[in-house]
C-alpha cells in the first residue's frame, strides 16, 4: 500500500531538509511518534477517499497503492540523487530494516500502542468474520459498513505504521503471514486466523533471524530472507489463483 | 410498510431510478418485475440501504433506513443479493449462523441454535449442513443463502432475483418456500422477478417498472394482461387462463 515507499520518503525527507546532523539529535521517542502519527494520517486520508461513497474494488485499493508507491519512491529517488554523500550513507543506514538496531527506549511506547490496537481488534473478531461476507451481506446483517471499515483499516495503519518506524520496512512479510494463516486454518474464522498469523509471523522472523545469524553470520539483511521467501509465496498465490 | 417517495438514483449522467414513490404494503408477496436496466435491482438495494440516494427517502415501519442505525434495521428488514461470493471457507451451519448476527453478535445463544434448526430444516438443508458452500451445487448454496436470510428473522425479506441459477424444480421450490414464509411466518416477501408466470403464480402484488419509474402496481389480475405487459416490456404477450390462474406465452 505503499507504506514501505512513503516511510523512506519521510527518513530521506527529513534528512534531505534538517541535515544528519539535526536528525541525529531528534529525540527518537519524538522522531518516532511522528513518523507513526505521519503514516496513519496518510493511510486514513488515503482509504477515506477510496471508500467514501460507493463500493470500490479491492484492485483499484492496489493499484492506487502501487502509483503512491512509485510516486514516493521517485521523489526519494530524486532527494537522494541531490544530497550529500556522507548523508546518504546515514540515510541508507536508517533505511535497511534491522531487527538488531532497535531503540530500546521505543519499545515501551510501542508494547503500548500494539496492546492498545490488539484490544480493539479483540472485540471487533465477530464483526471481522461478517465483513468476510462480503459488503451487502455485512450490511444487511446490521454492521456499520463504512465505520467499521475505517477502524480496521486505520488500525492496520497503526500497525503497519510502528513496527515500520521501528525496524524499517519489511515488504511481503505480511502478504506472506496472512496468506499462510489462512491457508492453515483452512477456515475463515478470525478467532483462528489471527492467532495463527502472529505465531506464525513470530515464527518466520525468529527462523529469520537465525537462518541470518548461524548460516549468512549477519552478511545480509533479514528483510532480504523474508523478502525472497514472500515473493515466492507470493507468485505461488498468483499461479494457484489463475489455476482455478 | 415499506415506504419510498421521490426515490433518485444516477450513475453520471445515465438515471437508474427516477422520482420513484412507492408503497409495499405489510404482509404477503410482492414481486417486482421490469426489463433489464429498468431499476428494480437499484431501488431494492436503495430500500435495503446497500445504496445511497441521491434524492428522497424511504422508511420502513416509520423507520428512516438512511437515519436508523444498521444494527436495529437488521432486525426488521434482510436482503439478499445475487452474487454472493465468499472467499472463506465456510459450512452452511457456519453461514446460516451468521443470519443471528443481529442478536447475538457472533456469540450465539440456545435460542439461536433452535432459529438455525429450524432455517435448516425450513429449506431442506439439514443434511447438507456440515457441508462446505464451495462443495455444493448452486441450487443448494443458493438455498443455504435464503436460509441465512430467513434466520435473521426479520419482517422484512427482500430478494433480488431469487431464482437465477435455479432449476424448474428448485425454482419452483424456493416460491413455495417464500409463499409459506409469508403465510406462515408473517413475513413481507419483496422479490425482483424475471419470470413473469412466477410473479403471476405467486404474488399479492406486483410491481412494474420501466426506464427508472413505477409504470404499474397492483394485484397479479391488474397486471397480467396483454395490454400492460405490452406497456412494460414492449413485447407481444398472450396471457391464457389456466385452471384459474393467468400465465403468460412470450416463446412467439
Amino acid at each position: 500500500m505503499g507504506f514501505d515507499s512513503l516511510y523512506v520518503l519521510v527518513q530521506t525527507a527529513l534528512i534531505f531538509v534538517f541535515g544528519s546532523a539535526t536528525v541525529v539529535m531528534i529525540d527518537p521517542q519524538l522522531k518516532f511518534l511522528a513518523e507513526t502519527a505521519l503514516l496513519v494520517t496518510f493511510s486514513a486520508l488515503l482509504y477515506r477517499w477510496l471508500f467514501v461513497g460507493a463500493e470500490r474494488s479491492l484492485h483499484l485499493l492496489v493499484l492506487v497503492g502501487i502509483v503512491f508507491g512509485v510516486f514516493f519512491r521517485s521523489l526519494s529517488g530524486f532527494m537522494q540523487r541531490v544530497l550529500d554523500p556522507n548523508e546518504y550513507a546515514v540515510l541508507q543506514d536508517v533505511l535497511f530494516a534491522s531487527f538488531n538496531s532497535i531503540d530500546p527506549t521505543l519499545l515501551a511506547v510501542s508494547a503500548i500502542i500494539v496492546g492498545v490496537v490488539t484490544i480493539i481488534g479483540l472485540r471487533l473478531l465477530h464483526t471481522l468474520d461478517v465483513l468476510s461476507l462480503g459488503r451487502a451481506t455485512a450490511i444487511s446483517l446490521g454492521v456499520d459498513y463504512k465505520r467499521t471499515v475505517t477502524i480496521i483499516l486505520v488500525l492496520v495503519s497503526v500497525l503497519v505504521a510502528v513496527s515500520t518506524a521501528l525496524v524499517g520496512p519489511v515488504m511481503f512479510f505480511g502478504l506472506l503471514v496472512a496468506a499462510l494463516a489462512h491457508y492453515l486454518t483452512g477456515n475463515g474464522k478470525h478467532a483462528y486466523v489471527l492467532p495463527a498469523a502472529i505465531l506464525i509471523a513470530i515464527i518466520c522472523l525468529v527462523g529469520g533471524q537465525v537462518v541470518l545469524e548461524r548460516i549468512f553470520a549477519f552478511n545480509t539483511a533479514l528483510s532480504i530472507i523474508i523478502e525472497f521467501l514472500g515473493g515466492i509465496v507470493f507468485i505461488g498465490l498468483i499461479l494457484k489463483r489463475g489455476a482455478r | 410498510m415499506i415506504i419510498a417517495s421521490q426515490i433518485s438514483k444516477s450513475y453520471g449522467d445515465t438515471v437508474v431510478v427516477d422520482g420513484v414513490s412507492v408503497a409495499i404494503p405489510a404482509g404477503g408477496v410482492t414481486s417486482i418485475i421490469g426489463p433489464n436496466g429498468a431499476g428494480k435491482s437499484t431501488l431494492l438495494s436503495i430500500v435495503a440501504r446497500l445504496m445511497s440516494m441521491d434524492a428522497g427517502t424511504v422508511t420502513v415501519d416509520g423507520l428512516d433506513v438512511t437515519k436508523t442505525p444498521s444494527d436495529t434495521l437488521a432486525k426488521r428488514l434482510s436482503i439478499l443479493r445475487q452474487d454472493n461470493h465468499i472467499s472463506s471457507r465456510l459450512t452452511v451451519r457456519d453461514l446460516v449462523g451468521f443470519g443471528r448476527y443481529p442478536y447475538s453478535k457472533g456469540r450465539p445463544t440456545i435460542e439461536d441454535k433452535v432459529h438455525i434448526d429450524r432455517a435448516l430444516e425450513y429449506l431442506h438443508l439439514e443434511n447438507l449442513s456440515g457441508r462446505f458452500l464451495d462443495e455444493l451445487s448452486g441450487g443448494q448454496r443458493q438455498r443455504a443463502f435464503v436460509a441465512m436470510v430467513l434466520c435473521q428473522d426479520t419482517d422484512y425479506v427482500l430478494l433480488d432475483e431469487p431464482l437465477n441459477n435455479l432449476d424448474m424444480k428448485h425454482a419452483s421450490s424456493m416460491m413455495k418456500i417464500m409463499r409459506r414464509a409469508a403465510d406462515e411466518l408473517k413475513k413481507t416477501v419483496v422479490l425482483v422477478l424475471h419470470d413473469i408466470n412466477f410473479a403471476s403464480w405467486y404474488s399479492d402484488t406486483i410491481i412494474a417498472m420501466r426506464d427508472g419509474r413505477i409504470c404499474r402496481q397492483g394485484p397479479a389480475e391488474q397486471i397480467i394482461r396483454p395490454e400492460v405487459l405490452r406497456e412494460i416490456y414492449d413485447m407481444t404477450i398472450s396471457v391464457n387462463d389456466i385452471d384459474g390462474r393467468r400465465i403468460c406465452l412470450f416463446y412467439e
